[in-house]
């Protein structure tokens, strides 16, 4: 085939590819596949470039979990805790973590300075809605982590301007040896508007899972509440003071992710019988085995097929 | 070449496809190897006589060149191309015949196609394969699925034993994926693939079609039910590990939001 004289890709090319294959690692599975792509690729330099472009998106994405190299707390590196190259901040402890990420560890921490930090006004409401979320996601989740984040407005000291706060929840359970990974990431945009003394809430939720001992199952499922008006909630914030603003928001999350997942199991429950059938059913309508032995009967039961073929399709 | 085969395994099944085109593009010394332990999604081609689909495989390919199983014809035309035997054709044909009314039965739709050709000795080999496309917009009767794909690979290899007996080997791949996606749950989407194995020795009165259709029949049904229960079920136990559905869950938001909307 003229294929095999194609020549091989250049080095920009191969660098796309291997990081293609780490963006698309499942939740707790990129150091796997970053092993087997240096292999494929056979070239650390090429595999070096990849890996440092590919691994921050990875983590960031994955919302990866570390801890601070005196055991003194624990940071999430996402896009919202981002606060300059490989720097992320733990708005918990003030500390910023400087961080590696191809070898996915925090290499060392440094107290965050004041302008990194929002002002005591923002850090009323941001402290709150933590304690809150914290507790629900103690509750709701067996290994979740979670983190409350100032994304605009955090040097408004005083009411009468927009703030907005995203809180983050992961979890992630990871089982290699039972050939089974999964995670579950939601990240909720929480805007103070100040004008029409509303807060509006909406959410991101993506679950992930990965079955592969003797095959490679998947699923991959994501629900927006962005536009939506069930999930675009409006409260007033009149008189509400931020612990009250943070419980409110904390029982909309805790209701539309127990929602979510209601919705995910009702999914698979009508899997075997109903989704599952418009790809193949379990037994023909005739619910018997179908009878390879009758040839003789094929051929008239293929004229009645193909009459009864041409009915069916209108 | 394990490397990459740890690689196809973990690769989300549905960009199964660009992954092996990237690795054969990295490896192409491995292209025999990848080629037959890795599945592709299976493509047709429209036979010129009769109008009816084929699938392609490693099969029916000769250069760069299919042959039909409907009108034994290579698509597009080569001088030179190989062909089953006679005998070999006749059971081809009947087998394709056969074949389109099981997939008829099960799949309610769908694209089958049957080779055969000569092996070493006596024996021969089988493929039969199946391509459903069960969205919405296809063959999906029930229209639950946004996007649905069905695709099977069997290949048995048959030897005769002796006079009354052969020895069937069946290699069996299916792909599948499928998405549904609404207002209230947002997209869901499960994709996978697996292969198994099957050997069986039979005798042979009934004739060679029946025995290979039955060993289809039963390892299709024993994926299906293997990818429903054992698969789909292993994720869904992950999630309600990552975050248990609890009994005491507020159905209803407080009243102090409820009366916020309107």
């Amino acid at each position: 085939m003229s294929d095999e004289e194609e020549t091989q890709p250049t080095d920009e090319q191969k660098i796309e590819i291997a990081k293609w294959f780490l963006l698309n690692a499942p939740a707790g599975e990129i150091q796997y596949i970053a092993k087997d792509m240096k292999a494929v690729l056979q070239d650390e330099t090429l595999y070096i470039t990849a890996a440092a472009e590919a691994f921050p998106l990875y983590n960031k994405s994955h919302m990866i979990c570390l801890d601070f190299p005196d055991r003194s707390g624990e940071v999430m590196v996402t896009p919202f805790s981002e606060i300059g190259e490989n720097e992320y901040l733990d708005p918990r402890t003030a500390q910023v973590a400087i961080v590696d990420h191809v070898n996915q560890v925090c290499r060392r921490a440094r107290p965050a300075n004041d302008e990194e930090l929002p002002t005591p006004y923002i850090e009323e409401y941001r402290y709150a809605l933590d304690i809150e979320v914290t507790k629900y996601v103690s509750e709701a989740y067996p290994k979740g982590i979670c983190s409350v984040h100032c994304v605009n407005g955090k040097d408004v000291e005083e009411p009468g301007m927009d703030f907005e706060l995203v809180v983050v929840i992961s979890a992630a359970r990871l089982s290699p040896q039972n050939f089974c990974n999964g995670s579950w990431r939601s990240i909720w945009n929480v805007e103070f508007k100040d004008e029409a003394q509303l807060v509006e809430v909406r959410g991101t939720l993506q679950v992930g899972a990965h079955y592969f001992e003797e095959g490679n199952v998947q699923l991959d499922a994501k629900h927006e509440c962005k536009d939506s008006t069930m999930f675009t909630v409006i409260l007033e914030m009149l008189y509400l003071s931020p612990e009250d603003s943070a419980h409110s928001v904390t029982t909309i999350i805790r209701h539309h992710e127990t929602e979510y997942l209601n919705s995910l199991q009702t999914s698979y429950s009508k899997l075997p019988d109903a989704t599952f059938k418009d790809l193949r059913r379990k037994l023909p309508v005739t619910r018997t085995l179908f009878p390879w032995h009758n040839t003789s009967q094929f051929s008239l039961r293929k004229d009645i097929q193909k009459n009864l073929g041409l009915e069916k399709k209108k | 070449m394990e490397a990459a085969m740890g690689l196809m395994r973990r690769i989300p099944p549905k960009h199964s496809e660009a992954a092996l085109s990237a690795l054969l593009s990295l490896l192409p010394h491995h292209s025999a190897d990848l080629l037959s332990q890795v599945d592709q999604p299976l493509q047709v081609l429209c036979d010129v006589d009769s109008g009816k689909e084929f699938i392609l495989c490693e099969y029916n390919r000769d250069a760069d060149s299919y042959r039909s199983p409907w009108s034994n014809k290579y698509h597009p035309p080569l001088d030179d191309g190989l062909y089953p035997s006679q005998e070999l054709r006749k059971l081809e044909m009947e087998a394709n015949d056969v074949f389109t009314v099981y997939c008829d039965q099960y799949y309610e739709g769908g694209t089958s196609s049957v080779y055969i050709w000569e092996n070493e000795d006596e024996g021969f080999i089988g493929c039969f394969l199946i391509k459903k496309d069960g969205s919405r917009t296809a063959d999906g009767r029930r229209g639950y699925l946004e996007e649905g794909s069905w695709e099977a690979i069997h290949v048995i290899e048959v030897v005769p034993l002796d006079e009354a007996t052969a020895r069937y080997c069946l290699t069996s791949s299916v792909m599948l994926s499928l998405t549904t996606n609404d207002e209230s749950s947002g997209a869901f989407s499960l994709s996978g693939s697996i292969r198994r194995q099957m050997n069986m020795d039979l005798p042979v009165d009934e004739g060679h079609l029946c025995n290979m259709g039955r060993m289809v029949e039963e390892m299709e049904s024993k994926l299906r039910y293997s990818l429903d229960q054992v698969y789909f079920g292993k994720t869904k136990e992950m999630i309600c590990t990552l975050r248990p559905p609890s009994e005491l869950v507020q159905t209803s938001l407080p009243e102090q939001i409820n009366k916020r909307r309107s």
